[in-house]
Parts: C-alpha cells; sequence; structure tokens
C-alpha cells in the first residue's frame, strides 16, 4: 500500500501470514452438507488446504440385510438406497436378478420401466436443482423445484402406491399395470414441464451471483475424473462422453432418441449445465415411451418366479400354489455373479449379486455412484473457500443413503 | 427462560393457569424446528415445507441450523449407531423448552432395518413426544403431527420446564469428542469412555405428559 | 459388447475345456498366461481368477493394453463365502473401459489365515475408498495402501460386520436408557 492508513501508534500492522492451520469439522449435522456427511477441513484462513470426508454416519448395514432376505424381499430396501431416485436402484436390482435366471421381459414392461425411470431421473434432478440454489443462497428456486417435483410425486403414488419408496419393479416385471387415466396425466406433465425447466433457466443461469459462485469452482480434468472413477454428470461436465445407456444399453434403451449432454469445463457451472439438459433430454425419453405404449403383458412368463395375478390366484389352484411358495419360500436362483450396471441420476449405479444356488442371495454390493464421486471431493475442493465447497458439495449431487448403505 | 425458573422457585404454591394458557399459546405457535433430516424422511419434511403442504402455516416458520435457536427436533430417518452420539449432543445443546418429534418407522423403532448399525428406535436415546409412523410418512402425516404437539404443549405447565443448571450442562458433553480421523490435531488419549454420555435432562424425569 | 461370449447359460466354463471364451481372454493368455488362474464366462459376463500377488501387475497391464484399455475400475467388492469354505473371501475387481465400453472381473481368493493382497490405489485412484471399505466390512488388508481405517462403521468398532460369522443383530443394542 502506497499511502498508509492513520493508524494509532499502539497498534502495528501484521504482514505476515498466519503460521498455524485451523481444523474445523463441518457436519455431520449442517444445512448444506445434503445429509449427514462430516468433512474435515484444515484451514488455511479461508482457504481451504485439505478436506477429507468422514462418512458412515448413516450406515444401515443394508448389505447384510439382503443376504437374509429372500430376492423379492430385497426389492423393499433397495429404495431406501439413494432415496431420492428409489425406482433406479429397484431397476438395477430386479435386472440383476432377472440376469441369474435368465428372465425376458415382455415389451410393456420394458416401456413402463423406462418411462418411470426417466421420471424418477427428472425427479431427483429437481431436488439437487433446488437444494444445490438453496446451498449458494436462491431459495426461491427450492419451491419451484418441489412444485414440480409434487407432479411427478403423484404420479409415481398412482402408479405404485408410494411416494418417495414405490417398490414399483418386481424381479420378472412390475408390480402391476398403469392405473386408467395414468397416460392422460403423465402427458399433461410433460407437456408442461418444459415451460418449467425454461423458468429454472429464468432464475438462475442469467444470475450473476450464480454464475460467479459456479463457474470456475471445483474444477477436476477428465483424465482426473476417469481415474477417481466419476460418472454420471460429474464426468460428463468434465467433458467425457459416456453414459451407460448408450455403452452397455438395458431395457431397450439403444431404441430411443436423445442426446448425452457433455460440457468442457469440469465446473461446478459445467455440471450444473448438464443435469438441466438431461432433465430436458429425460422429458424426450418419456415423452417417447409414452407414445409407445402398446397393450400388453407386464410379468414376465416365469409362473415359478413372478406372482400371478390375484384374479388367477383365486380361480387357478396351480397359481396358487405358485403363489404360495414364491412368497413362504421364494424361488431358487442359479448359482453365479453378476454386475449389472445402469445409468441412475448420480452416475453408474452397479449391482453385484452373487448367489450360491439357494433362495437368499449370498452377498449383494450396491455400487453407489455418489459414493465414489465424493471421493473426488478432496481434489476438487482443494484450493477453494469455505463457500465454495458448499457450491462443490451440491454440485456432486451426493445422496448420503447410497454412500453408506 | 429465566420466568420459569422464577415461578418454580419463588412461588411453588401458586397456580399458573392463565399465564401458563398465554406462555403455551406463544410457544406452541411458533415451533421452529431444527434441522436434523437424516435419510429419506428428510426429503418428506422437505416436501412438508413446500408449497403444497406449508407447514409454516402451522408456525414452523423457519427451520434454524443452529440447536441453539431451535425448539423441536424433528428426527427425521434412520439413527446409525454412529450419528446416535451426535444426536444427543445436538439434543442436549437445544435450550429448554424443547420437544422431540420422532419422524417415520426408523426413527420410532428401527424400521426395516433390525440390525447391527441402526439404533432400534430414537427413544433409545432422547425423550420423544411425538411418534409418527410411516416409511416415509406423508407429509400430511407431519402436519398432523406438528398439530397433535401443539396440543400437547397447550396442556403443559410453565414451571416444568426449567433449563438445566450452566455446570451440568457444561460437564455433561466434554468438549472435543468427535473423533478425528487423520491425524490433523492432537490424539485425546484420555477419552472418558467410562463415564456415561450426559446425563438425563430435568424434564425427562417429569411426570406430567 | 465385444468381448461377449457365445454361451449365455447358467455353467461356468473352465478354460481347459473351453478353445476361447472370447477374444480378450484368448489374447490375454498368449501374453501373460500366468495371470490366469480360472476363466469362468457365464450369464454373459467374464471372470478371471488372478492369482493374488499378480494382481497390481494384472491391472496396470490391462489398464494400458490397447486391447482393452480398461481405464475405469467400476467397483471392488469383497465377498465371504462362507466360514467353512476355503479359500474363505474374494476380492473382485470391476473394471470398465470407456472407450471400448467393454466389462471384465478379477477375482482373487484368500483364505481365511492370510487376508492380505497388494492395493491397486497405485493403477487406479478411485480404489482408495473401495479398499477402505472391502477392509471395514471383510477384514482384508491392502498393502500399500496409503490410508487403510474403517470408512463406514464407526472408528472403535470391533469386528468385520459382512462375514458371515457376524450376527446381523451384532452383539449388543444401543441404548442410552
Amino acid at each position: 500500500m502506497s499511502s498508509a492508513p492513520n493508524i494509532p501508534p499502539q497498534f502495528e500492522i501484521v504482514d505476515r501470514p498466519l503460521d498455524t492451520q485451523m481444523t474445523i469439522s463441518m457436519g455431520p449435522q449442517h444445512p448444506s452438507t445434503h445429509g449427514v456427511l462430516r468433512l474435515e477441513l484444515v484451514l488455511d484462513g479461508e482457504m481451504v488446504i485439505k478436506t477429507t470426508p468422514d462418512i458412515g454416519y448413516l450406515h444401515t448395514g443394508m448389505e447384510k440385510l439382503f443376504e437374509y432376505k429372500k430376492y423379492q424381499q430385497g426389492i423393499v430396501i433397495t429404495d431406501r438406497m439413494d432415496y431420492l431416485n428409489p425406482l433406479g436402484n429397484n431397476l438395477a436390482y430386479c435386472m440383476a436378478a432377472e440376469k441369474l435366471l435368465g428372465l425376458e421381459i415382455p415389451e410393456r414392461a420394458q416401456t413402463i420401466r423406462v418411462l418411470m425411470c426417466e421420471l424418477q431421473r427428472i425427479a431427483s434432478h429437481l431436488v439437487w436443482l433446488g437444494t444445490h440454489a438453496l446451498d449458494i443462497g436462491a431459495m426461491t428456486v427450492f419451491f419451484y423445484c418441489f412444485r414440480e417435483r409434487e407432479k411427478i410425486l403423484n404420479l409415481i403414488e398412482a402408479a405404485s402406491g408410494g411416494r418417495l419408496t414405490p417398490s414399483y419393479f418386481r424381479i420378472g416385471g412390475l408390480m402391476m399395470d398403469l392405473p386408467a387415466g395414468f397416460e392422460r396425466r403423465c402427458k399433461q406433465f410433460l407437456e408442461a414441464f418444459p415451460a418449467a425447466v425454461d423458468e429454472f433457466h429464468t432464475l438462475l443461469s442469467g444470475n450473476r451471483i450464480f454464475q460467479k459462485r459456479t463457474q470456475g469452482i471445483g474444477r477436476i480434468s477428465a483424465e482426473d475424473a476417469i481415474d477417481w472413477g466419476l460418472s454420471g454428470p460429474c464426468l460428463r461436465g468434465s467433458g467425457v462422453n459416456l453414459d451407460i445407456r448408450r455403452a452397455n444399453p438395458y431395457c431397450s434403451y439403444e431404441n430411443y432418441d436423445f442426446e448425452v449432454p457433455t460440457e468442457p469445463d469440469g465446473d461446478v457451472w459445467a455440471r450444473y449445465m448438464v443435469r438441466m439438459r438431461e432433465m430436458k433430454e429425460s422429458h424426450k425419453i418419456s415423452a417417447q415411451a409414452l407414445s409407445r405404449l402398446k397393450p400388453g403383458p407386464v410379468k414376465a412368463d416365469a409362473p415359478k418366479v413372478v406372482l400371478p395375478d390375484r384374479e388367477a390366484m383365486k380361480s387357478h389352484m396351480d397359481a396358487l400354489i405358485h403363489h404360495f411358495l414364491i412368497v413362504a419360500e421364494g424361488f431358487d436362483v442359479p448359482a453365479g455373479e453378476v454386475y449389472q450396471p445402469i445409468e441412475a441420476s448420480k452416475g453408474e449405479l452397479g449391482v453385484y449379486i452373487r448367489s450360491d444356488g439357494g433362495s437368499k442371495p449370498s452377498r449383494v454390493h450396491f455400487r453407489g455412484p455418489s459414493f465414489v464421486n465424493l471421493s473426488a471431493l478432496p481434489v476438487m475442493a482443494e484450493g477453494e473457500m469455505v463457500a465454495d465447497v458448499v457450491a462443490i458439495i451440491g454440485s456432486l449431487d451426493i445422496v448420503l443413503g447410497e454412500i453408506d448403505r | 427462560m429465566g420466568l420459569e425458573n422464577v415461578i418454580a422457585e419463588a412461588l411453588p404454591e401458586v397456580l399458573t393457569t392463565q399465564l401458563d394458557s398465554l406462555i403455551n399459546w406463544a410457544r406452541k405457535s411458533s415451533l421452529w424446528p431444527a434441522t436434523f433430516g437424516l435419510a429419506c424422511c428428510a426429503i418428506e419434511m422437505m416436501n412438508a415445507t413446500s408449497s403444497r403442504n406449508d407447514l409454516a402455516r402451522f408456525g414452523a416458520e423457519v427451520f434454524r441450523a443452529s440447536p441453539r435457536q431451535a425448539d423441536v427436533m424433528i428426527v427425521s430417518g434412520r439413527v446409525s449407531r454412529k450419528m446416535a452420539p451426535v444426536l444427543r449432543r445436538i439434543y442436549d445443546q437445544m435450550p429448554e423448552p424443547k420437544w422431540v418429534i420422532s419422524m417415520g418407522a426408523c426413527a420410532t423403532s428401527g424400521g426395516v432395518f433390525d440390525n447391527y448399525a441402526i439404533v432400534q428406535g430414537v427413544d433409545k436415546i432422547v425423550p420423544v413426544d411425538v411418534y409418527i409412523p410411516g416409511c416415509p410418512p406423508r407429509p400430511e402425516m407431519l402436519v398432523h403431527a406438528v398439530m397433535m404437539l401443539q396440543d400437547k404443549v397447550s396442556k403443559e405447565s410453565a414451571r416444568d420446564r426449567r433449563d438445566v443448571p450452566e455446570e451440568e450442562a457444561r460437564e455433561a458433553v466434554p468438549p472435543g469428542t468427535l473423533p478425528v480421523t487423520d491425524g490433523s490435531t492432537a490424539r485425546l488419549n484420555t477419552l472418558p469412555e467410562s463415564r456415561p454420555y450426559t446425563i438425563a435432562s430435568r424434564h425427562e424425569r417429569r411426570r406430567s405428559s | 459388447m465385444a468381448s461377449e461370449p457365445e454361451n449365455t447359460e447358467g455353467t461356468p466354463i473352465p478354460s481347459s475345456e473351453a478353445a476361447a471364451p472370447s477374444p480378450l481372454v484368448a489374447a490375454l493368455q498368449r501374453e501373460h498366461p500366468e495371470w490366469i488362474s480360472d476363466v469362468i464366462a457365464a450369464f454373459g459376463e467374464i471372470t478371471i481368477v488372478v492369482p493374488r500377488e499378480q494382481i497390481v501387475a494384472a491391472c496396470s497391464f490391462l489398464k494400458t493394453w490397447p486391447e482393452s484399455r480398461f481405464d475405469f475400475l467400476a467397483d471392488i467388492c469383497g465377498a465371504d463365502r462362507g466360514v467353512e469354505e476355503d479359500p474363505r473371501f474374494e476380492v473382485n475387481y470391476h473394471l470398465f473401459s470407456t472407450t471400448k465400453h467393454h466389462r471384465l472381473r478379477l477375482k482373487v481368493v484368500l483364505s481365511e489365515e492370510d487376508t492380505h493382497v497388494s492395493s491397486v490405489t497405485g493403477v487406479w485412484r478411485t480404489a482408495n475408498w473401495h479398499e477402505r471399505e472391502t477392509f471395514d466390512l471383510f477384514g482384508v488388508i491392502f498393502d500399500g495402501h496409503p490410508d487403510l481405517r474403517r470408512i463406514l462403521l464407526p472408528e472403535d468398532w470391533q469386528g468385520h460386520a459382512l462375514r458371515k460369522d457376524f450376527p446381523l443383530r451384532g452383539y449388543e443394542p444401543y441404548s442410552l436408557t
């Protein structure tokens, strides 16, 4: 400073950096950590030197619970894992079991699975947007997003009975067919949705404060992202064009016309733009799926695995016997192991099931995308300020239920 | 609040019905929750505060992040064994009067998860005033629970809710006992593990409900 | 997927019987046969059982080999076959290639007395947390891991929760009352 300020003589200006660093604990009860996450931040003033995530505050022992439950009972547990994308968890688990059993899923069931999964992806991204914007300071967006989300939850509740924990898919197809009037209401929602996404853009994307808080923050390069195992929008935000729906297609995703949005920068803003564009792409896929619905069965033709319809169970003896055996004893799954990856809303959700030939699995493991995405947080947050850590956590879109299982 | 201490100590024999109804009306109309969303029920709690089921109409205007400024702790979600001491500590940091709503099956009784990792019911850690069943409960059920809590608050007496004296509270929660995991600060070798983690809050021992 | 075998039935094919379950495995067999102690091709997936000492060499080779390019480690998953089984533990490495879009599983089997295996954090940095989780839940010790400590269970937990001899409900309930 050229002109010294007028400081009274008893004070002196100290112009050397502090040589002590401060370790603070952010969480586990914290409004911006999106769940019970604890971060140990080593700070030099406001700047983060090192951060270490401490997880396990929501560890539920789900993987051990699976070993004590029959395969169809495990579907209920998968809902509670990534609780913002429960239909995705259901789908991954059911598909892994179907791979072991070698079941052929009918076309209507696959189309409805795609429709529900894409609706669920939109709902998950809406929660991400609402909470991310809330952490950065834009509270209005939270209410707008949850208003849209209520419509999707009503649709999912109409189909399955549960808003947040639907357990709609079964091993071999669906729980039951879509109710009457579902297609009309779904079409109504899908027609109004793109206007809502544009509304979110007017609220956030042009806002200079939001741009300054997200552009250039939390960069990760493409090579680092692949090395750290990032997947989903976090990877696509770094410029890597990888989507499991295109790379290892499942549920006839290869028949749908959609783009995979990528952004080259690798910062919080890039991940934000990828997810906003993904909402529009999911909307496109849902509209295509809805238009392709044709009448047909929704359960595979495997009487020893799939529960019969209630009317058949009440009138036919063999259906009754099958129903009883499936519910009471379960069905035997051939010995072996499978790993089934799907593109969940957060990234590559992989289910590893190892079967010893009985009606209960020997080992079920969920590769949660948030678990791996969070492990890259120290890389992204080094050198950023504390307030930026909040923005970075928001952009990773973590769900602690999936991380801790 | 200082008023209860004064009333309870100076005028133990005096019935305070009019004062009680005034104080209780003020308390129940502005129950500010502490953010304690743990798992899936937290999302339904967020749904209860958003525009369709607006919890703010019932007085729960803001969710305070700091427990020192909160009245009610809505435990929404499953409490794992690693989280349990943190839950107790947050509860202790809340000043009187405080209430606890246990939201969802996991907080009430462990829910679906009867295993090594989950505490089977948050009432093993903190005293609970209202239990909400459901997995997850609908937002309307949370609104109903808040209304039930308001009924409960209106039946209380102001003298039952005295603060825990300062020395007791300070002694109960030893500072610096959150686990430090990467050795960046000095490890305390003298963690008081044999002591009970905390003392029972005064209103846990009162007989009214 | 380029490396999908024709046989998708549920029976595993030992490498001695099948001619070449997939071109990738056949090429690997030509290059480094000492890394392949068994090949299982079932349910549309290929599993290579790798001897414990060779796992780091195999992984770093597979990451850069132009035939495979497995630059993405999707998952490391431990499993306990059962208290009576020998070898008891297995560690599965799920590899994925972001360019070729094919997948492979490498398996290392460990007996109960000696649960050490070298860490692959030098090959893919994402293995860090996966190996910590496998150590936490099974007790498999990864030599060379920069920071091997518990990640999901509390720091002072005794035992390894996902082993088959650990009871589902644990040893004592948690209660402050």
